[in-house]
Parts: C-alpha cells; structure tokens; sequence
C-alpha cells in the first residue's frame, strides 16, 4: 500500500503541477485585444487587482446575484480554506505557528465544509433551473468533496488513525525516502479520494480557482481612452495594413 | 409571428417570478439567414461550406488562441447557476437555453469535445455526456443560430457572475464563427455592407443626407426663429459630431439631433457632421468580427482627418458608444491629431452636461411641462462603458440632464437599472421584424418597471440614449398598452427645455 501510495502521489503531484502550469500560462499568454471590463469599472489597474481580490476573497459578484447561493459557497470555501491550511501541519515541520493555533477550529472547518457541500448538492437537485445545467461531472464533483470531507471527518471523530505516520510518510515523499504509511482503511480511502481530485483538478470546472485571477471582464483597469490598449495580433494587423 | 405572442404578465419589479421552464418555447425563433449577396461583401462565404465542420472548428480555435475572454470563459464556469435568472430572454421566455450559462454550453460543449484532453478521449469513444461533451453536428448548429440570435449581448449575466463570464464574449465568437462558415445573420450583415458602400445602416448617400439636413434646418428656424445649423462636410469645424444615423429620419431620434444642433448652437461651438463617417453605429461588434468592425471605425478616422477636426463628439447611441469608448483608441488610434484637453471620443451628455455645470446654457423646464421622466439605461452605457471622469458617471451625467430639463424625474426599481439594467430586448442585432416575438418577450421585465413607476409615481415619459432602445421601445410600448411616444431621445428633452436668442 505504501508503494502504490507513494507513486500515485509522485504521480498526480506532477499532474496537478505541470497541467495547471500549462492552463495558467496559456491564460496568461492569450491575449486580451479588446478592453471590456464590466462597468462601472476601477479606473486604474491597482483598482482592477483589488477588484479581483473582493472577487476572490469575499464572492462579490455572487453576493450581488444570490444571497442563499453565496452564503453556501462562503461556508464551502471558507471550510474548505480552513480545512487546508490545517492539513500544511502534514507537510512542514517544524509547523508554523498560526497554523498550530488554527488547529482547535478544524473540526469546525471541516463541519462548514460538509455542510456547504451539502447545501450545493441539495440545491442541484431542487432547484430545476440548476439541475437543468448541471450534468454527470457537476454532481461527481460534489462528491467527490464529500467523501473526502467526510471520510476526513472519520478519522478525526470515529477511527482516529496513526497522524505522526501520515507525516512521516509525506515528509519523506518530499525528500524521496519512502516510509510506512499506517495500513488504515478509512485513510486509504481519503489519499485515494485526494489524488483524485489532483488528477481532475487541471482538467476540470476546478480550474475556476486560477481562472478567476484571468478574467478580463474583472481583471481590466477602465482607461481606454488614457490609455491605447493593443493587443500583439492587432498590432500586426495594423501593420499589415499600413 | 408577433401577432400570436403571448404578453408576459407584468407583476411587481421588487418580487419578479423566476419562471418555469419551458423547453424548447423559442426553439423556432430565429432570423433570415444571410444570402450570398449580404455575406461576400464582407468576405465570408456566400453559403455553408460543405466542409463546415471542420472550417468552424478551426475558426474555433483561432478564436481561442485570440480572446483571452473565450478562453477562460469556456474552462472556468462552475455551473453555480447564479445567472440563470439574470437574462431577460430567459425571463420573458422560460426557455431554459437562454439561461446565459446554458447559451454559453451550446459552444461550451463543442469546445469540450474539440479542445479539451477529457472530451476528446471520451468523445471518441462516444462518452462525451459525461463531461458535457457534443459533437458539432448540423443539429448543434441549427441550435447555435437559433439561440445566439436570442443573446442581445447586453452583459447582463456578467455582473452577476462570479467570475465575470460574460456571454456576450461567447455569442460574438459564435457568430464570427458562423460567419465564417457561410452562416451569416441577414440583417446584420446586409447592413454592415451598407456601411462599406454607402456610409451608414440606413444606405443613405450624402445628396439625400444634405437634402435631409437642410428640411432640419427649415423646421429649426420654424420652432425657434434662429439660424440654427446642421453642417456638413465644414473643414475646420472644432468638432466631428458622429451620430447613429437613425438620428437623420426616425422619431424620436431625430428630435434629439436637433437638440444637439440648438447645444452647439448656443454654445457657440463650430461642429460638423460627415457624409464619410454617416454612421456611429457599428454592427461588426455584434458579429464579433474585429476586422470588420475596425473597417467600419476607420471611416471615422478618415473623416476626422479629412476635415481637420479637434474633437469627435458621439450621439446618442448605446453600442456605438461602447465601440467609442471602449474600442476607439484600439481600432483607429492614436487619435493624436485631436486636442488632447478633450476625452477621445467624447459622449454628446458629457458635452452638454459640461455645459449646463458652468452655465454655458440656460435650461427652462417649462419647456417639458407636465412631464414626468424616468430613464432607461442602456446595457452598453451601462456595462460597457463609462462617461465622465469617475466610474459610474454613464449613470449620474443623463440623469443629471433630463433632472435639469424636466419638472419631475423618478427612477424604476432599483435592480432594473443601472448596472443591473435590463436590456430593451432589440439590442445585439436583433433588431429586426423577423424576430419580434422574442423581441417583444425580452423587453418584459423592462415593461415591467416602467408599468410600475407609471402606475405609482405617474411616469409619462421614458428616456433612452440609445438609438436601438428608442426603435425597439417604439414598437414593443404598444403591445405593453402604452403610447409608442412615451419614448423621448434625452437631447429632445434638452431641445424643449434650452433657452435661445440674446446672441443675435
Ligand atoms: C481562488 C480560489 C477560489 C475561488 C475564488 C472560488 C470561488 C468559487 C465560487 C464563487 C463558486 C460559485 C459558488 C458555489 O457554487 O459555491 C465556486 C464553486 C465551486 N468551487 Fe470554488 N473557488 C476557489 C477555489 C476552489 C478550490 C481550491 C476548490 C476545490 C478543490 C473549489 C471547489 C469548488 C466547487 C466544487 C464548486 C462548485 C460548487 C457547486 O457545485 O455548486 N474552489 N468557487
Ligand atoms: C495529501 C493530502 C492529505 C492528507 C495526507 C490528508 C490526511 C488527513 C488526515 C490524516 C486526517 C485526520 C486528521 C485527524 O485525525 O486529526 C484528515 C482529515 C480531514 N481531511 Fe484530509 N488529507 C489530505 C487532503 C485533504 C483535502 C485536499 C481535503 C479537502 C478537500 C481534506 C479534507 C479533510 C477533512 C475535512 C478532514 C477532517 C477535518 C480535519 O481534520 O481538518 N483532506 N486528513
Ligand atoms: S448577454 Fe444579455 S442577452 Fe446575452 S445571455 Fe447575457 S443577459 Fe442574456
Ligand atoms: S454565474 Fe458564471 S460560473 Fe455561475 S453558472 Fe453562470 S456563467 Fe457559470
């Protein structure tokens, strides 16, 4: 089991790393020919960049177009930040400070992030418009997350399991020595589940995650008659022309 | 087809029901498709290629390569469903597909099966579904031209997106691409030749222009007992005034021409119009082809140059202003020959607005006795673009001038206006016969406010800077129950209210 642990993880690591490297790059690489931020606007890129980050850090937009839906997404999502940052105590050592203190609320970010879930698939289901759009992939995601977060929540509640080994186990990935991996169901099923989610990450709607920071309508400053936006192939065209 | 449309019911704006949906309701909606003779003029083929498929695709991913928009759109939509019940299509229709994030599936599901590692692996194996995967098939594409053609592209859905997708970006880059196949859109594409050959939408040459301009004059000097001018083709005048040409012949456009000729005429500004640049309207945008909509803007740069002018100054009109403000400097600039102590372009409201805040002009607002205004904002004011020097500026200025014009001025609901303005329901090219059943559904929740602030706060009159609303609101206030003239141009409200004379 820990073999097979150990490449699945070397493996959809590097899945992870080098697809959304890929999607990334080409979201930053393709351009942008015309200006169309959705206005009213910021009129300068410093306010454009702190749009996007209301956008991400606070849902924004969302808040604006549904108050039920946004109020789920942030219970999801802040669960689900908190859940994460609580599990870096599995990757560093010595463990940071504020993430030693954050350790008491994880159960309770683990809670909001089931919860949160939850809400999104009930709602799928009921509400007809959303189960209208939502296909085959949408619901597997959900849960997917489910499971992980409920078969996380096992172990914390239910069927604790060897920690200590866990991070025995990952610190030595990251340094290529491969060490034993408690032979525990319930954790095997949550890695599996985990590795998963790596592998489908660059390939799915997950890649909203990085896009968000790309999108024109968001990321634009509103300043075109200031400032002459051209992007490379007009520019070319132009030339062509002249 | 208008004459069997069902008039949605008009409720209360504050609690507006979100429809049932109704699959397939506007499945038959669509409009003419363009001949051989509307689409050569612009160099796409004449009719659909017999290798379609292929040619529409590749078009496909030239245009992801080229918009970084289309791109991210495509990957990122988390299918929250919080723009379901944003657009008006789907509001006055209950078609589910004018749901935006569904529209967006139509090309979102071709773009996963051809440019997607997942969808290309199961597709081949005919497990697309699963991963919202279709193959583009005649059946896709009939889907395509039907629903694309029911987007007014008024980015509505995008203020509500989290990610700001905006569907406009999708049915410009599925319209270009139908273009591109020999799929064209009549109407928008017989007008854009127009533009090419003649000048402007309405193909009129410059004799009938001048002739046209002339009766103006007459009527002005009637009205008012001044020499008020419509010049054209004056070198050397300050300003190029571009107008959408609407503004030339129909009502209630052309009493808004006027008042921009009695503006500049009492502000003493020397300003003239162009037979070369007749037009401020630019259909290209709606087909989503830059190359097109840049021939068109060229005219513009042309004529600025021709005549030696220092300013261009815009009419009112909503994606005219759009391609100005937002696209000007791209298409045609550097705009260096202008003076460069103006806004390059200027909105004819930021003009008169200037004016009005140091006194340059004197308003009366008996002029508009009896009147009671509301104000419609249009979406590419309003979400495209910006007057003024401050962000939300596109919504205070025309308030500020109808305010300082009319007796009584009330705002609809607040969700209706604004960045959250309903569109007219004719915006993006739809502004044809064939289409006047959706026409006429799309316009519901805007009809709906409107019936609203006139039942309790008295509204008489609406006013729109927009030549698109103001043609569409003409024909769709009627089937609503009221008078086809509540309708006003803001510059006409200018043109009662200003106060003439003492300068000759
Ligand atoms: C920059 C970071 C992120 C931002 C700004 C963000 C934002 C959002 C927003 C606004 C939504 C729509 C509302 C909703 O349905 O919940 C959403 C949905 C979703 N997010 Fe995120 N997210 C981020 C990161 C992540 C990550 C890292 C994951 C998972 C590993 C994730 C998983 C999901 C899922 C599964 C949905 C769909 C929920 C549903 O089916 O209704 N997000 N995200
Ligand atoms: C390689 C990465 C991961 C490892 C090694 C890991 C390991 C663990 C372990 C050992 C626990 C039990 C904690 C305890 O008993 O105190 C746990 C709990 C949990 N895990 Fe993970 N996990 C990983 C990734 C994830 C991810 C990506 C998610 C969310 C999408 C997640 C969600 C949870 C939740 C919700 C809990 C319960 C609450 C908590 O302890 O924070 N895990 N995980
Ligand atoms: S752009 Fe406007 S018309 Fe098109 S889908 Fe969005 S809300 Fe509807
Ligand atoms: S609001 Fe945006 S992310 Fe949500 S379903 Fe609509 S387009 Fe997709």
């Amino acid at each position: 089991m820990t073999t097979f642990f150990a490449i699945l993880f070397y493996a959809a690591f590097a899945i992870l790393v080098v697809g959304v490297g890929l999607k990334v790059a080409q979201y930053a690489r393709t351009p942008a020919p015309l200006k169309i931020p959705t206005t009213p606007a910021p009129l300068t890129p410093a306010g454009a960049a702190f749009r996007v980050g209301r956008e991400v850090a606070l849902f924004e937009s969302l808040f604006k177009a549904n108050k039920p839906l946004w109020i789920f997404a942030m219970v999801f999502h802040l669960g689900l930040a908190l859940v994460v940052v609580r599990h870096l105590r599995y990757f560093i050592d010595p463990v940071w400070a504020p993430i030693v203190w954050l350790q008491p609320f994880g159960i309770y970010g683990g809670m909001a992030m089931l919860a949160g879930l939850a809400a999104l698939f009930v709602r799928r289901i009921v509400i007809q418009r959303i189960a209208y759009i939502s296909g085959p992939s949408d619901y597997l995601m959900l849960a997917l997350l489910l499971a992980i977060g409920a078969s996380g929540m096992m172990m914390k509640m239910v069927a604790h399991t060897d920690i200590v080994a866990v991070k025995s186990f990952f610190l030595g990935l990251m340094v290529f020595d491969i060490r034993a991996l408690p032979a525990d169901p319930i954790l095997a099923i949550h890695l599996f589940l985990v590795a998963l989610l790596m592998l489908v990450f660059p390939f799915s709607k997950l890649l909203h995650a990085p896009g968000v920071f790309f999108s024109p309508t968001r990321n634009q400053a509103d300043d075109p008659r200031e400032r002459r936006h051209l992007a490379p192939w007009a520019a070319q065209l132009e030339r062509e022309r002249n | 087809m208008a004459a069997d449309t069902k008039i949605p019911a008009m409720g209360d704006p504050a609690e507006r029901a979100i429809p049932c949906l109704q699959p397939d309701a506007m499945a038959q909606s669509k409009p003419y498709v363009a001949a051989p003779a509307h689409n050569e003029p612009l160099g796409f083929p004449g009719e659909l290629v017999p290798d379609w498929q292929e040619k529409g695709i590749a078009r496909m991913g030239e245009l992801l390569g080229k918009y970084k928009s289309l791109q991210v759109y495509m990957d990122i939509c988390v299918k929250c469903g919080a723009c379901t019940d944003k657009c008006h299509y789907f509001l006055g229709t209950g078609d589910p597909k004018n749901m935006p994030v569904a529209r967006q599936d139509l090309f979102r599901s071709v773009y996963r099966r051809y440019f997607t590692p997942v969808g290309k692996a199961l597709g081949a194996v005919g497990m697309g579904k699963l991963v919202g995967a279709r193959e583009f098939t005649k059946e896709v594409l009939d889907e395509w031209f039907n629903y694309f053609h029911q987007c007014s592209q008024c980015r509505r859905c995008s203020v509500f997106c989290p990610y700001g997708i905006d569907t406009a970006e999708v049915s410009m880059a599925a319209r270009d691409i139908m273009d591109n196949i020999g799929l064209g859109h009549k109407y928008a594409n017989e007008i854009i030749g127009k533009v090419h050959k003649i000048g402007n939408n309405l193909g009129l040459p410059g004799p009938a222009l001048i002739d046209n301009l002339e009766g103006l004059e007459e009527d002005l000097k009637d009205e008012t007992g001044q020499d008020i001018r419509m010049p054209v083709d004056q070198e050397g005048a300050e300003i190029l005034l571009v107008t959408p040409s609407a503004d030339f012949f129909a009502e209630p456009h052309v009493l808004g021409l006027m008042g921009y000729a009695k503006v500049f005429h009492a502000a003493g500004t020397s300003w003239t119009l162009s037979t070369k640049a007749t037009e401020a309207a630019n259909f290209a945008m709606f087909i989503g082809n830059y190359e097109q909509m840049q021939k068109i803007a060229m005219r513009i740069r042309e004529a600025a140059l021709e005549l030696g002018v220092k300013r261009i100054i815009f009419g009112e009109c909503g994606h005219a202003w759009r391609v100005a403000y937002s696209f000007l400097n791209t298409l045609i600039g550097p705009m260096d020959f202008l003076d460069p102590r103006y806004p390059k372009p200027q909105h004819i409201l930021e003009f008169t607005y200037d004016l009005i805040k140091r006194g340059g002009i004197k308003l009366d607002k008996s002029g508009n006795d009896g009147m009671v205004l509301t104000f419609h904002d249009s979406c590419n004011v309003a979400r495209a673009s910006r007057m003024g020097d401050f962000a939300g500026g596109q919504f205070v200025i025309p308030r500020e001038v109808i305010k300082a014009c009319v007796p009584k001025f009330v705002d609809m609901h607040a969700d209706t206006i604004g960045e959250k303005t309903f569109c007219c329901g004719g915006g993006g090219g739809l502004l044809t016969d064939e289409l006047m059943d959706v026409r006429i559904k799309g316009s519901a929740p805007r009809m709906e406010a409107l019936n609203d602030v006139v039942k309790r706060e008295g509204v008489t009159h609406m006013a729109a800077i927009c030549a698109i609303c103001k043609a569409q609101f003409t024909k769709v206030l009627p089937t609503y129950g009221f008078d086809r003239e509540m309708i006003v141009s803001v510059h006409q409200l200018v043109s009662n209210a200003i106060v003439l004379g003492n300068n000759d």
